[in-house]
């Protein structure tokens, strides 16, 4: 599903990203995990596109595609989906507005008609209850006035919609109490499908107790110095990164 | 946002054509170029206008011509020169002088069509009646005879001052005396037409009354004059919408809007306003100059301008209120939007003279491309306007760096017990809120579409039903690319 190969970037002349090699198959998930700085944001935001960063060297391909040379919107047709970090609040413009405008926008990409109105309301009831949003939320400004919590669980309630078959949720758990963790790490499970797939950046075991990743990336100062099985995550819960610092 | 990126989305967005930018080919009988007593003489006579309203016209004409053009807008107005103006032009110019109804050249009504206001009644949009202004004269007004019903009075002014000439020439200038500007002074010498508006006691008008106006016309001015009058305990919503073809010079829209409203009375007024703006260079465009102004005489009367400005080369127009009765209540909401070139200075004036008297006032200002775009407004208390309140919140969104925002608030406030508050704000699209969009499939000119929609939603909100649509589509349109 994505390869990415040698991928070298850089944000204001920086180079943040060092070598980057990974390949996510259909149905896998894969955790990325490291501290701060070491490039986990920049990996997630280029896979997406953001125009801050500089790719230098190296190729995505997604689904036989060369991601690189498509513009934001046409990856998130292409079914990419980035779980934000710190979703940014649109005031004034309602959820109901932004999901209808996303959904018609990805609809019209593929060559398919607007969804027709009642179709679109009852899938916007459906899937909110996947995250315990209550029907206020149709009605309510992108992120304005949410809570932590609430912003999560927004964005997972937006994967659900758009139904997307790669995610990358980008330390989706930071902030996150017990049950809104719990509300999230379900939410994802339940939409989960064997040919779905995803790239978890986290600092914490905690998420991945919940998402049981298939495979584990640890990435220190930009480039990958361990993959691993899920004993990876037990490893740094216990004894930190450094012992990789070491390693690489 | 990358340099070049930028760039393609500039360009993309000079290139966007003006929807309404056609013209249409019909007989129109034009009087010469050129202003002066015979001409103003000539308007009246063509119209068949009864003694008074010559002398009117004649009055405001002399007095005209002592005066000269107000220099105080943040506009850079180009010189506009009033003996290169034709002052009527009379597309209906076939059928009977007096604008009969019924015999309409067909072209005229495909106009119209096109423009998406139909006026054979059984297809027009239901709950809505309109009377369509094409250059100095009304083509038709439907539902005319349905209204009439409730004693309703809606039709073009012309006929207002044939059928109903009482009412006309107790209420015209009564708001807007021809002396007030160097415009109003204008506009009362040459004013072709617009609508007239009568609603009877305790009547609520059950459909939304329009008019559309339409310059066709090469070398001619427009010249609206629009009176409603809103007797005690009635209530109507009106609504007014403009466009205008493409043409490299400048055309004059110098209107008068004047609006009475009596005890318990309410009038909802809405503009949609897209004029012809001038294209990317910034040659050609309308002049939108224009004096609106609401009486609400009455207790506890209640009068609201909505109004969404996207067109026009230059906007200058502040439509405003005089509260004189005790507990009246006025709100003024705005979204003015300039890109390319465009020039905007507009606003209102709140003038509280009764007790218990409350204004609002929002506005929201856009500003993309090279425009300027200014929010103008004077918030008045008179001395025996014990209790008034006002509230005020101007709001300003830039859309790159070449653009300008300004905001002008006067406040003269005579009376201790009044309280006046004023708030505003600048901002620009984030881009951050972009690239939100962008990862969720929403392409960028949709994006900004939808944050400047958000961000004019409070305004928006207070448009009726049929119009939000249609200017939340104009906002994206006219936006489209805007980003930088």
């Amino acid at each position: 599903m994505l390869e990415i190969r040698d991928l070298h970037a850089s944000i204001n002349g920086k180079e943040i990203l060092k070598g980057i090699n990974l390949t996510v198959n259909d149905g896998e998930v894969h955790a990325l995990m490291g501290q701060n700085g070491a490039g986990k944001s920049t990996l997630s935001n280029i896979i997406v596109g953001h125009p801050a960063y500089e790719v230098t060297q190296g190729s995505i391909m997604f689904n036989g595609q060369d991601l690189l040379a498509m513009a934001p919107e046409e990856r998130a047709h292409a079914g990419i989906f980035l779980s934000f970090q710190q979703p940014v609040e649109i005031p004034g413009v309602s959820m109901n507005n932004f999901m209808r405008a996303a959904l018609n926008a990805k609809r019209k990409a593929q060559g398919l008609e607007p969804i027709p109105a009642t179709e679109f309301l009852k899938l916007m009831r459906e899937r909110r209850r996947i995250v315990e949003l209550d029907s206020k939320l149709a009605n309510r400004s992108v992120n304005e006035g949410f809570s932590g919590g609430e912003k999560k669980r927004n964005e997972i309630f937006q994967m659900a919609m758009l139904e997307p078959t790669f995610t990358i949720l980008d330390e989706t758990d930071s902030g996150l109490d017990v049950d809104a963790l719990r509300i999230v790490a379900e939410g994802f499970n339940k939409l989960r499908k064997p040919e779905t797939s995803a790239l978890v950046i986290t600092h914490y075991q905690r998420l991945l107790d919940y998402l049981k990743p298939d495979i584990i990336h640890v990435l220190i100062n930009g480039q990958i110095v361990h993959t691993g099985g899920p004993e990876v995550a037990t490893m740094i819960e216990n004894e930190g990164f450094d012992q990789f610092v070491k390693e690489s | 946002m990358e340099k070049n990126n930028e760039q393609t989305l500039i360009q993309e967005i000079a290139d966007k054509k003006y929807e309404y930018g056609f013209t249409t080919d019909v007989k129109t009988d034009i009087i010469e170029k050129g202003l002066n007593e015979d001409v103003v003489r000539l308007i009246s006579y063509k119209k068949g206008e009864p003694e008074w309203l010559l002398d009117f016209r004649l009055k405001a004409f002399r007095y005209w011509q002592t005066l000269k053009e107000p220099t105080w807008g943040h506009l850079n107005m180009p010189e506009i020169d009033y003996q290169d103006i034709s002052y009527y032009a009379d597309p209906t110019a076939k059928s009977p002088v007096g604008g009969k109804q019924g015999d309409i050249d067909p072209e005229l009504m495909k106009t119209f069509d096109k423009l998406g206001i139909p006026l054979e009644e059984r297809m027009a949009l239901s709950g809505m009646a309109v009377d369509a202004v094409m250059d100095s004269v009304s083509v038709k007004t439907t539902f005319r005879e349905r209204l009439k019903e409730m004693g309703i009075i809606f039709c073009s002014i012309s006929e207002a001052v044939r059928e109903h000439p009482d009412l006309v020439r107790q209420y015209l200038g009564s708001v807007v005396p021809y002396r007030d500007n160097f415009f109003a002074a204008l506009n009362s010498a040459v004013f072709s037409d617009g609508s007239f508006v009568y609603i009877p006691k305790g009547v609520r008008c059950p459909m939304e009354l329009s008019t559309y106006f339409r310059i066709n016309a090469r070398g001619t001015g427009q010249f609206e004059r629009t009176l409603i009058v809103c007797d005690d305990d009635a209530y109507v919503s009106y609504l007014e919408g403009c466009t205008a073809p493409m043409r490299d010079e400048n055309q004059l829209h110098a209107a008068i809007v004047e609006i009475v409203v009596m005890e318990n009375a309410e009038v909802k007024y809405s503009t949609v306003q897209n004029w012809y703006p001038g294209d990317k260079e910034g040659k050609g465009g309308v002049l939108n100059l224009v004096t609106k102004r609401g009486h609400l005489r009455g207790r506890n009367s209640r009068l609201s301008w909505t109004q969404v400005e996207t067109g026009s080369a230059i906007t200058w127009k502040y439509p405003s209120c005089v509260l004189s009765g005790d507990g009246s209540q006025a709100e003024f909401y705005s979204v003015a939007l300039t890109n390319n070139f465009q020039q905007a200075d507009t606003g209102t004036k709140m003038i509280h003279l009764g007790k218990n008297t409350k204004s609002t006032i929002i506005s929201k200002g856009i500003s993309a491309g090279r425009s300027q775009n200014a929010y103008r407004g004077l918030v008045k208390v008179g001395k025996h306007a014990d209790g008034a309140r006002n509230y005020s919140s101007c709001d300003s969104l830039l859309l790159g760096d070449k653009c300008g925002a300004h905001t002008f608030p006067y406040m003269d406030v005579q009376n201790p017990t009044a309280v006046v508050e004023h708030e505003a704000t600048t901002s620009k699209i984030s881009e951050d809120q972009l690239f939100y969009c962008n990862q969720r499939g929403i392409p960028l000119e949709d994006a900004v579409g939808l944050i400047v929609n958000g961000y004019a939603k409070d305004v928006l909100n207070k448009l009726p039903m049929e119009f939000a649509a249609e200017a939340q589509k104009l906002l994206g349109v006219s936006l489209e690319g805007a980003v930088g």
